[in-house]
């Protein structure tokens, strides 16, 4: 009872968030109705006794990705005027896409079969945290996918820097470990200097 | 060896160490900050602070209304207005000092003939309203005998200088 | 939870019973914490101030005792000044964030054995999370602002809480090894009896050096307090905000170093284990020890921030990045294989 009011509360900020996502004018309100949007997808995978997932992904999603769209919105200057001038243009084959995914999700849920006893399934087992139960999946059955999805994101981690990293010749560079390292006696010289002689 | 030194010290945090300790022992140190309201340093007799207009041992004025000071004061927050008391002697009827308007520079002290105008050693003369700073004869005159003694013995030890 | 046996003895159904003592649990939890930070922040000043010689606030009572409590009346009796170009939205909700989600951390700590509100089989992926939500408080308060020494703030702490939330999650992976629970209560468990078995006695004693210098980087406290910058940017991301919604963040930003603190004492110290466990000390209860242990790194923390110079922001993301994110790394492969070679794992 209390579970089905709560999903109901919980899918409805959703919802209402996502509608907010891309209705609202300013985009940096976007992006905080798309982390109120993940904040309550978690909060549903907390309904369903996934609770390992739903700390996953705030920790992954808002924490970290959510926070580096906050950052590059943050930073754009965004014209709205220029933006919804080739709004005409772009609206056929936008509504040729949009139409597309909707018969698609039609299709789709026309398949579906609901469950016999209408409610949240459990993720649960007896006995095993799904923390527990998630490892010996990933790390036995799924193995080498997880694997190579690691894989995947280190190649892009490795692309990304090697793109970006650029060595120009003439660029002086501190190497912090010399600079720690340095003790007074390399670092001054003492002189005792006669008056109107100077230092030679 | 130096090399081991110097990477054995920077992996251990030696120099937070040492910080550490720095700061433990003036942490238990002697405070060297004055207690201020109840504690307070010494004061120069030259100090100058809240004004006062002083009296004779007989308890006759000082001030007579010379108006050099009023002359003299570079913010213009002096004024005086005088004329002749009953027994022919030239006094003032009117001694206003703004106390929001001065700048205690000390050139009224220096350019009263009489000595009756001084700045006093007192600095806790804050107010609530702006209005009480706009100090009249009657309340120079009350600190001038309230200050009395001290004032005194400033000039005292001053006058050698002079 | 302890309280809803005893209320339901009493004549009340299990749902009223258990609902009053959650609430009450939380109520006693939080007023306990925000009055023990109001001492804490007088700590704070009063060992800076010994430090550098000073006496530190001792006008309001006895030693000063109450000038939290005065403080905290001016904050709430000032006018909340709104800039005019700010999103008042926004403005007014960071701080609002920024205490909640302080304050709901503590919902998982261990105050004892057993003393815990939510017992939750991912308490430190909890507190994890909650963590690295509370750069939102800022970022969006620096961003509202509408000021640019307010968004050059928020956006040098909010890159500074992302790179060292990672090496603090590495950091949490190494005690999770060992422990083998995600479990808050486990954690400490696992460190039972003595502090022969607290995991600063093992393997593991490096990251605790990690863990602290870490959380000061995260939690924006001096050497790394870049974001508030005193001497550069005034206040940082809080350069436009006053009364109240100040009062929060920095309600928020003690309540989070308090929390590091706990967080150091349960992963590191055994949380509420006595330090020896013979008679006169393992008689004293669990909260007076994980309170000990509280004010211990309290006092650690305040000391670092009186006797550190201020890093570079440049020092302080090589810092992150290329010493203590590989130092992380490297002690989660050497401490997974020294468990694996002892059998831990078979």
């Amino acid at each position: 009872m209390l579970q089905t009011i709560a999903f109901y509360v919980f899918a409805a900020v959703i919802i209402f968030s996502a509608l907010m996502v891309i209705s609202s004018r300013n985009p940096v309100h976007s992006v905080l109705f798309l982390i109120l949007a993940f904040l309550n997808a978690a909060a549903l995978f907390i309904l369903l006794g996934a609770e390992f997932l739903a700390w996953i992904l705030v920790v992954v999603y808002v924490g970290a990705v959510a926070v580096l769209f906050l950052f590059v919105v943050m930073m754009l200057d965004i014209d709205f005027a220029s933006l919804r001038a080739g709004f005409m243009q772009y609206l056929p084959i936008g509504a040729i896409i949009g139409l597309a995914i909707v018969s698609e999700l039609i299709l789709a849920y026309l398949g579906w079969a609901t469950a016999t006893p209408p409610g949240p399934p459990s993720a649960t087992t007896p006995g095993v945290s799904n923390t527990e139960a998630l490892g010996r999946i990933l790390y036995t059955d799924y193995i080498f996918y997880f694997q190579t999805a690691g894989l995947i994101l280190l190649v892009a981690m490795i692309g990304a820097i090697v793109l970006t990293l650029r060595h120009r010749v003439g660029v002086k560079r501190q190497s912090i470990a010399r600079q720690v390292r340095r003790v007074p006696a390399e670092a001054i010289e003492i002189l005792e200097v006669k008056p109107g002689q100077g230092v030679t | 060896m130096a090399w081991l030194d110097r990477s054995a010290r920077s992996i251990f945090l030696w120099d937070i160490v040492v910080g550490f300790i720095v700061g433990l022992k003036y942490f238990f140190a002697p405070k060297k900050t004055l207690n201020f309201p109840f504690e307070r340093g010494p004061l120069s007799p030259r100090f100058r602070g809240e004004h006062v207009l002083r009296r004779y041992p007989s308890g006759e004025e000082r001030c007579i209304a010379c108006k050099l000071c009023e002359a003299i004061c570079p913010a213009q927050c002096i004024i005086i207005e005088a004329e002749p008391r009953e027994d022919g002697s030239r006094r003032t009827t009117r001694y206003d000092i703004d106390m929001t308007k001065c700048i205690y520079c000390g050139l009224c002290q220096e350019a009263c003939p009489v000595d009756a105008i001084i700045e006093g050693p007192n600095m806790d003369f804050s107010t609530e309203t702006r209005e009480e700073l706009f100090y009249d004869k009657a309340r120079l005159l009350a600190n001038g005998d309230r200050w009395e003694v001290e004032i005194a013995k400033n000039l005292e030890l001053d006058a050698p200088y002079r | 939870m302890f309280l809803t046996g005893p209320l339901q003895s009493i004549g009340l159904p299990y749902g009223a019973a258990w609902l009053i003592s959650y609430i009450v649990s939380i109520l006693v939890l939080s007023v306990a914490l925000l009055v023990m930070l109001a001492f804490l922040l007088l700590a704070d000043r009063k060992i800076w101030a010994a430090v550098q010689i000073r006496r530190g606030p001792n006008v309001v009572g006895a030693f000063g005792l109450l000038q939290s409590f005065a403080d905290f009346i001016k904050f709430v009796l000032k006018e909340a000044v709104i800039p005019a170009g700010a999103n008042k939205v926004v403005f007014l909700l960071s701080p609002l964030i920024a205490f909640t989600l302080a304050l709901a951390a503590w919902a998982v700590i261990p105050v004892a054995s057993g003393w815990v509100i939510a017992d939750i089989n991912v308490g430190i992926l909890y507190l994890f999370a909650i963590s690295s939500l509370g750069v939102y408080g800022i970022i969006m308060g620096g961003w509202a602002s509408n000021s640019k020494y307010a968004f050059l703030g928020s956006l040098r702490s909010a890159a500074q809480m992302v790179s060292y939330e990672v090496s603090i999650g590495f950091i949490l992976i190494t005690v999770l090894l060992f422990a083998g629970s995600l479990r808050l209560t486990d954690i400490v468990q696992a460190q039972a009896p003595d502090i022969r078995h607290w995991f600063i006695a093992s393997p593991l004693f490096p990251m605790f050096f990690l863990f602290l210098i870490s959380a000061m980087a995260e939690t924006n406290r001096p050497p790394f307090d870049l974001p508030e910058a005193e001497s550069e940017l005034v206040a940082g991301f809080a350069v436009e905000y006053s009364s109240t919604p100040y009062l929060l963040f920095m309600v928020a930003e003690y309540l989070n170093i308090v929390l590091m603190c706990a967080m150091a004492s349960i992963l590191f110290f055994g949380g509420w284990l006595p330090l020896v466990d013979v008679w006169p000390l393992n008689a004293v209860p669990g909260v007076v020890w994980l309170l000990l242990k509280i004010w211990f790194f309290f006092f650690i923390f305040a000391m670092v921030k009186a006797i550190v110079p201020r890093y570079r922001y440049d020092q302080l993301m090589r810092l992150g990045w290329k010493v203590f994110l590989p130092i992380s790394l490297l002690w989660v492969v050497l401490s997974a294989g020294y468990l694996f070679a002892i059998g831990r794992f078979s």
